[in-house]
């Protein structure tokens, strides 16, 4: 069978979808070692993550073992995670001196 | 391990044999690009500055057309200056002579306009064109290669398989005594700390912390959230969300070998290794300050796909995308896909790249080269005066 997801760090919080995965899917993924059976919430494109456990508002996503960017809501595991729901903390000349 | 080369006159190696026709403004750009469309093998930079330019500024676009006419991948060069810019055409056709290579200058307003300059200009690069193609490859080790990553149009893919396969390419070439370089300042951004945990020292980890610093900062100074450009849309459709995640993935195509040292833009690295450079993101201005740091060959990987090649070195386009593979199979080269579908691991397709690598180095034209897909840009510090 052709793999659905991917999960690159040990660390992460997210999985990255290798196929165009649909709400109410079930998708294996590997979590180095064992295995997790996370039921898709949203459609996730191609390349597209999901969260792979609860993420509360104001909290860090992880991909590749390192903080990729904040929560802007409450992320459900199994929930696409992309710019509508986490932002990025770098570079944010709009936040101005003091940063957020 | 050896590759085929043509050995210059300073004992460096190109795998291309190309006479460079530089415009040293873009008031000699047009001239300039008659005269290449002249001659076999000739080929002209698109030059857009090089006059009004004060500085540091122009300091750079001098010091980028220079390391562009060193590059051993050029035989031979005829630089075009109009006469009144800014640019000295003498003093860049003078510091590209030092390598030892065939080098001429004609000046537009001394010729007496565009078609006397024309004249002049195609009957030297003719001449020098009947020269060149005498020179003949010679077996080389590949440590005489400077090997370059670009990554553009990114997608997740990037970072899951074709960018460590890049890496892959770079440790390799690096073991094997070469030099690798991979730039991008700001799709370093977010992933700066495991990078400088590999500097050889800590002015080199200082350095490199420096340059992303400096970056940042100025999106910071302009007000603006980098969000509006970095990531792209096309990032952001391929299912990239920050500049972290993506500098993350990025940062997989300089591989794992220490970092030797931090490159200005334009800049040749002066030992063997992996050097970063520090140049924008955007790739076309990346790719022209590798190549002028001595870069003779491109490994550039791609999510969304993309045409894009350089006037003189060969860029070898690779993808991981399936979907992009197939619909961009005019401008990649290469598939890495195979690696996120489980297929294939990132050592093997990276031997298979390695494989392909050495041919392109040999003579076999990349798809970027046989459509002549020359794109280039130099990156400025301040706007023109």
């Amino acid at each position: 069978m052709k793999k659905l997801a991917v999960v690159i760090n040990p660390k992460d919080n997210v999985a990255t979808a290798v196929q165009d995965l649909k709400k109410g899917q079930e998708v294996i993924v590997d979590l180095h070692g064992k295995t997790d059976n996370v039921s898709l919430l949203s459609n996730v494109p191609f390349g597209h993550k999901f969260a792979l456990e609860d993420i509360e508002l104001g909290k860090e996503v992880i991909k590749y073992g390192e903080i990729i960017g904040r929560t802007t809501q409450t992320i459900k595991r199994g929930e696409h995670v992309h710019v509508h729901n986490f932002e990025s903390l770098r570079g944010r000349g709009d936040w101005g001196e003091e940063g957020k | 391990m050896k590759i085929l080369g043509y050995v210059r006159p300073d004992g460096k190696v190109g795998i291309r044999n190309h006479i460079l026709v530089i415009p040293s403004s873009v008031c000699a750009s047009e001239v300039a690009m008659r005269i290449a469309s002249h001659v076999e093998g000739a080929v002209a930079l698109p030059n857009q500055h090089g006059c009004c330019q004060v500085g540091a500024d122009l300091d750079l676009t001098a010091k980028t057309l220079i390391g562009l006419g060193k590059n051993p991948n050029v035989a031979a060069v005829l630089v075009v200056g109009l006469g009144c810019e800014g640019i000295p055409t003498e003093k860049v056709a003078e510091e590209i002579a030092k390598t030892g290579k065939k080098v001429e200058y004609i000046i537009i307003q001394d010729c007496g306009g565009t078609l006397k300059a024309e004249e002049i200009g195609t009957r030297i690069v003719r001449n020098m064109a009947q020269e060149v193609v005498l020179l003949k490859r010679e077996e080389v080790d590949i440590s005489n290669l400077i090997y370059s990553v670009e990554c553009g149009g990114s997608d997740t893919t990037s970072g899951l398989a074709s960018n460590p396969v890049a890496g892959y390419v770079s440790d390799k070439i690096v073991d094997l005594g070469g030099t690798s370089m991979f730039s991008e300042t700001t799709e370093i951004i977010g992933a700066e700390h495991l990078l400088a945990r590999r500097a050889v020292n800590e002015e080199v980890a200082k350095k490199l912390l420096d340059i992303v610093s400096r970056c940042e900062e100025k999106a910071k100074t302009m007000g603006v959230d980098m969000r509006g450009g970095q990531p792209t849309p096309g990032n952001i459709e391929g299912g990239i969300s920050t500049i972290e995640e993506k500098s993350l993935g990025c940062i997989y195509k300089g591989g794992t070998k220490p970092v030797q040292g931090v490159l200005e833009y334009a800049e040749e690295p002066n030992g063997k290794g992996l050097y970063v450079m520090d140049t924008p993101g955007q790739d076309i201005e990346s790719i022209t300050g590798m190549t002028a740091g001595g870069s003779q060959i491109v490994v550039f990987t791609t999510g969304r796909g993309t045409p894009t090649g350089s006037p003189i070195a060969p860029v070898i386009k690779i993808t991981a995308n399936p979907e992009t593979y197939q619909k961009m199979i005019d401008n990649i080269d290469f598939y890495a896909g195979t690696i996120v579908e489980g297929d294939e691991t990132i050592k093997d397709v990276g031997e298979r790249l390695f494989k392909e690598l050495i041919e392109v180095c040999n003579g076999k034209l990349t798809k970027a080269e046989a459509l002549k897909h020359r794109e280039f840009g130099m990156y400025k510090l301040i706007s023109t005066f």
